[in-house]
């Protein structure tokens, strides 16, 4: 894996999200696999089982700390024991880089446990990008920001989703984690070319990739990490792939969870096009 | 006519206000807000219509998935007080303890936090079974605050033999002390045991399963005393003597150990005799389950 400064130049290959249906297995079979992901919330607590859970997962493999909670568009400022908590966490597990979501949810103090989408409007990129810097000075790590998949749009947005998010990083100078499964459910949900988005994100910022299922609905598709990854998100992978050559990678998958060798099996098809690229890049070289 | 939010901060209240408003009984997004204002109009205010989805659609995706998102975690936290009174009379008791109490902290696991108070101030939504309900939250409250708290370095017996009268000391902020108006413990282990196999068995999602209030054994009301703490990763409840319970609380709001021991006693039929004896087995106990630590710094600190 070739890394850049927004995920510290790592090596990391393709990861699975680390779940709790899966501890057995992990614990006695000790499987390979090259890097969890964490939900930083699940473990910023004082102890018990999280802890002592995290800390044998550690003593074996690599983890990189993911959040769902930070909220990095929100009007209303950062939640400081929020931010003290997250800085003891990546102390404990030496995340070389940790990511969250471009959006909002919470106002005011009260919390919607959701990743709502933004308005893309300037003064949403100027607020955005300043509680970036401010989150990625105190934890004094790369922060990278994930695009959303979202089922609604604004009437103030004066820019593209892919304009945003680039206006954003740009600003902050931060990575980005760039979810194709979110690309994909977006341009569904609000009549875009995915591509277009794809070939359009700073490539050199993408510090991370995620991949992931979904459901279709009727009139709408819904991201629930509860499916194997369809065939047009994993084009949509290739060409990440090409774009920002091979970058560390993640499956999603968070509900009706299979066994944990399916699910790694879902995560190590992504291998292929890492495969792909090397191949290319080396008759490229010849 | 609905006022247009433009400014960033308006648009997030503004989405935040319909998101966080109760569903229908058929988990639609409400026709009105809680201002008498029409929700269609709200939507379009700030939300885009496509060509397969109305703004008020858009809206509504985000309050749907914000209601199934807090209710199925309230309802994990609390699944005994659930089946004791009926997943119908649990639903209305959620939507309103969490439109009172929405969520104030990054962590779902937070989102109980007021629930005993909540209920106590609120009898109807238990209804006959209320003390008894009250009970259950307290139990399943303790079992969140006992899963995850800190556990700092114990006393080690050697320091608990010499401590004196002026001694003050700290309890473990994973045990919870729970004093209970019914002998509720048993039977909150046995629901939950009970909903794990139903679920286990049945293949059943707890959370979607119509269950009326649960049958329960005839038991009357009994004051009773418990601890909910943790040994390596694990919870217990431990029934406790009131005036163990009484020492423990003492200690924990900080008195003196003479004070503590004193205020365990108040009332106590114990013969005065055999008192130092119970105290020695306590003592004992706390030692072995590592329940009693140093009172942070702070508390040293006067003004």
């Amino acid at each position: 894996m070739s890394g850049n400064r927004f995920n510290a130049w790592s090596n990391h290959g393709i990861g699975i999200g680390l779940r709790i249906p899966h501890y057995a297995h992990i614990f006695s079979r000790k499987p390979v696999v090259d890097w969890f992901e964490i939900i930083s919330e699940n473990f910023m607590v004082d102890g018990g089982r999280p802890l002592a859970v995290l800390d044998q997962i550690l003593e074996r493999y690599r983890v990189v700390q993911h959040g769902v909670s930070m909220y990095f568009g929100s009007v209303t400022a950062p939640d400081p024991e929020h931010l003290r908590r997250l800085k003891t966490l990546v102390r404990r597990t030496g995340t070389p880089w940790l990511s969250d979501h471009l959006c909002w949810g919470s106002v005011d103090g009260t919390y919607t446990h959701d990743l709502l989408p933004l308005p893309y409007t300037w003064e949403a990129v100027e607020r955005t990008a300043e509680r970036v810097r401010i989150v990625q000075d105190y934890l004094e790590i790369p922060v990278a920001v994930e695009n959303v998949s979202s089922y609604a749009a604004f009437t103030a947005s004066e820019m593209t989703e892919w304009e945003f998010l680039t206006e954003v990083v740009e600003r902050a100078d931060c990575g980005i984690l760039l979810d194709v499964n979110n690309i994909y459910v977006s341009s569904v949900n609000h009549e875009f070319d995915p591509m277009e988005y794809v070939n359009a994100v700073p490539a050199q910022r993408v510090a991370q990739l995620h991949i992931a299922g979904h459901s279709r609905y009727e009139k709408y598709i819904l991201d629930t990490h509860d499916h194997p990854v369809i065939d047009p998100v994993w084009q949509l992978y290739a060409r990440a792939i090409q774009r920002c050559g091979p970058t560390p990678t993640l499956l999603e998958w968070d509900d009706r969870i299979p066994s944990f060798d399916e699910v790694h099996a879902e995560a190590k098809k992504a291998e292929r096009y890492l495969l792909d690229y090397a191949a290319q890049a080396e008759e490229v070289t010849a | 006519m609905t006022a247009q939010p433009t400014s960033l901060s308006e648009i997030q209240r503004a989405m935040a206000d319909a998101v966080l408003q109760p569903l229908t009984a058929d988990d639609s997004m409400q026709a009105t807000g809680a201002r008498g204002e029409r929700m269609e109009q709200v939507a379009a205010s700030f939300i885009a219509p496509n060509m397969r989805l109305t703004a008020f659609e858009r809206l509504e995706i985000y309050n749907r998935q914000y209601w199934f998102r807090v209710l199925d975690s309230f309802a994990e936290d609390f699944a005994a007080l659930r089946t004791i009174l009926g997943s119908h009379a649990f639903h209305r008791l959620s939507v309103a303890y969490l439109t009172t109490h929405p969520s104030r902290s990054f962590t779902l696991r937070n989102l109980g936090a007021h629930l005993v108070a909540w209920l106590i101030a609120n009898p109807q939504f238990a209804g006959r079974r209320h003390a008894l309900a009250v009970d259950a939250a307290r139990m399943e409250w303790a079992f969140v605050e006992a899963f995850d708290n800190a556990e700092h370095p114990p006393l080690t017996s050697d320091q608990i033999a010499k401590l004196d009268a002026s001694s003050r000391l700290a309890l473990q902020p994973h045990v919870q002390l729970l004093a209970l108006a019914y002998p509720a413990d048993n039977l909150v282990l046995e629901l939950h045991r009970r909903d794990e196999r139903q679920a286990g068995e049945a293949g059943l999602n707890h959370d979607n399963a119509e269950l009326p209030p649960a049958r329960l054994p005839q038991f009357r009301r009994r004051s009773t005393w418990v601890a909910a703490h943790r040994v390596d990763n694990s919870v217990y409840y431990l029934r406790l003597r009131r005036e163990e319970y009484l020492t423990l609380a003492a200690i924990r709001q900080g008195h003196a150990l003479a004070d503590a021991l004193e205020a365990g006693f108040i009332g106590s039929p114990l013969p005065v005799s055999r008192r130092p004896s119970y105290v020695r087995q306590w003592f004992a106990r706390w030692a072995e389950l590592e329940w009693i630590c140093a009172p942070p710094l702070e508390s040293f600190i006067t003004s």
